[in-house]
């Protein structure tokens, strides 16, 4: 075929292109409209606010609150940023700002292998190690605290290398500017840098705090699951994830729409933080340098 | 200026933490994983519930889920992307349509890939628990990561290079096979290997679409084990299954530590290229 037979294979190639863009843009209304579709039978059975009034999660007497594994959800998330937060933004900081440049290269390396670890192996972690610590030996350290630390730990690297790739796009003669005026690092930091490169850390943040709500296995295999308010830190807790995984594999019916109901109000809360991150200026993405891209 | 030496000293000693915590995990693992891995281990299928045995089974698994996601995502990430970075100027309108929807693809939480991929692929197109139905509630997820970076990869094949195709009147096409996509090789090596890795880890999408049997799968509708989901149930289900459960969990981060140098020298390989 001669390179030169121009209109006829570019106007097939527009045509698969166009038709791929499409299919990959369309996924995400078809897993909408399919978890709605399943949730749909509960959604009418029940009502919208039977799961906020039902007292407690006894599905197969058909009451279905909610609302405890909503707040343990957001507690857990909390926790984790209360922690990784700060580690996470002084992490890019230093990275970005103070390391010399071969100590932030290996550093910048070993947040992206963290980041490239599974949940699954955090959840292995925390069970054998972190819980019996939690613990103290007399009893079970699966609770709030286990999950909020493993949580906090996966996703320290997405704050890290978000506020370090905000940081690297604030303009350099600006950070010049105030060394030349005499400005220390730390002034530089808190009054320069951060605040030229807020926009990035926030979204960071909250894109951070999109993985925290939807991670599933790491806090399944350290917070206990047991349906409860979230009491305190060594009190054991079942996020809405947890319950997901914990009890697709044998509900039935109105029990098993009422999951699809948990996970479309996971993807509405999800998706209204990457709204809020984008609003930001979106998260500058620190994943395509490679390693950076695992959730599970 | 003894804030500032502070403030220095309390950013070292953070991100030295978080180094510490990083090699704490990754020691732990080898230490605990080291004793129960051996050849054998990884030659045998799971006895006992997986207490003893190996995972022979399970790698076999692993390798169509992930195969099946990748076989099926790579040609529609690479024609996605290569319409985002190409045919962008044309279609402006849809080309954030379909960046927006990726962004929000890429947030939706794992589990709720396994809520879609189980009630779509097994259910609705009758595929069941299978290999089938997990590798391609996969190519679902690992989708914008690839499509990512595979635009980026050919974003940065220099203007002078399209400009000379167009220069010598080739076709779009032709452009595309014979200059674009040899330029932009190694950055889509990085993001075929991002994929992989992104599946290697999941575990949630996987438990309600392919399943958790331990056999040895003989074509893509039976049912399969993945590594990931092995860990789980050894550690949370089967007492005494934590020694077991960390050798796997060893072999699953080493295969990542492999895959993540690959995609370092990928990615060395492509910067130098465009430097020269």
């Amino acid at each position: 075929m001669s390179p030169y037979a121009r209109p006829k294979r570019d106007r097939a190639l527009s045509v698969v292109l166009l038709s791929s863009a499409a299919l990959a843009a369309s996924l995400i209304v078809l897993i909408l409209v399919f978890v709605f579709g399943e949730a749909r039978g509960a959604l009418r059975a029940e009502g919208f606010t039977a799961f906020l009034t039902d007292a407690g999660w006894h599905p197969t007497d058909g009451e279905f609150g909610l609302l405890p594994m909503a707040a343990a959800t957001l507690a857990t998330t909390l926790g984790a940023l209360v922690m990784a937060a700060p580690l996470g933004i002084g992490a890019g900081l230093f990275n970005a700002l103070i390391a010399p440049r071969p100590v932030a290269r290996f550093h910048r390396a070993l947040v992206e292998v963290l980041a490239g670890i599974p949940s699954v192996v955090f959840g292995l972690w925390g069970l054998v190690v972190l819980v019996p610590l939690i613990g103290g030996g007399e009893r079970s350290g699966q609770g709030l605290l286990a999950a909020s630390v493993v949580l906090a730990l996966m996703i320290l690297p997405t704050i890290a290398l978000s506020t370090e790739a905000a940081l690297e796009r604030v303009p350099r003669e600006l950070l010049q500017g105030a060394a030349a005026l005499g400005l220390g690092p730390v002034a530089c930091a808190r009054r320069v840098a951060l605040p030229a490169a807020r926009r990035g850390v926030i979204a960071g943040l909250v894109l951070a705090t999109g993985r925290a709500i939807g991670e599933t296995m790491a806090v399944l295999m350290v917070a206990g699951n047991v349906v409860a308010w979230p009491a305190g830190l060594r009190e054991p807790l079942r996020t809405l994830t947890g319950n997901i995984a914990l009890e697709m594999g044998y509900a039935t019916q109105e029990h098993r729409s009422v999951l699809f109901v948990a996970g479309l109000v996971l993807m509405l809360a999800v998706a209204l933080l990457v709204v809020l991150a984008s609003l930001f200026g979106g998260a500058p993405t620190a994943t395509s340098h490679g390693g950076g891209a695992s959730s599970a | 200026m003894k804030s500032e030496r502070l403030f220095a000293g309390l950013l070292w000693t953070v991100s030295m933490g978080v180094c510490a915590l990083l090699v704490w995990i990754v020691v732990d693992l080898a230490w605990r994983g080291i004793g129960s891995l051996s050849i054998e281990f990884l030659t045998s299928v799971p006895r006992d519930a997986g207490r003893a045995g190996g995972i022979s089974s399970l790698l076999i698994s692993t390798m169509w889920i992930v195969s099946t996601a990748t076989v099926v995502a790579l040609p529609i990430g690479l024609f996605s992307a290569v319409l985002l970075a190409e045919g962008a100027q044309q279609n402006a309108r849809f080309a954030r349509l379909v960046r927006g929807s990726l962004d929000m693809l890429s947030a939706v939480p794992s589990i709720v890939f396994g809520l879609f991929g189980n009630a779509f692929f097994c259910i609705t197109l009758g595929l069941g628990y299978s290999i089938l139905s997990g590798g391609l509630t996969l190519a679902c997820m690992i989708l914008p990561i690839l499509i990512r970076t595979i635009e980026e990869a050919l974003r940065s094949v220099p203007a002078e290079q399209k400009l000379a195709a167009s220069a010598l009147g080739l076709s779009r096409a032709t452009t595309l096979t014979h200059v674009l996509l040899p330029a932009a090789a190694p950055g889509v090596a990085v993001g075929l290997v991002l994929g992989i890795g992104r599946a290697l880890s999941e575990t949630a999408a996987l438990i309600f679409t392919s399943g958790y049997v331990t056999r040895t799968p003989h074509d893509l509708l039976d049912s399969g084990r993945a590594l990931s989901v092995h860990i789980y149930d050894l550690a949370m289900n089967i007492p005494g299954g934590n020694g077991r459960a960390y050798a796997s969990a060893l072999v699953l981060v080493l295969m990542l530590f492999v895959l993540n140098g690959l995609v370092r020298l990928a990615a060395k390989r492509f910067t130098k290229r465009l430097a020269t």
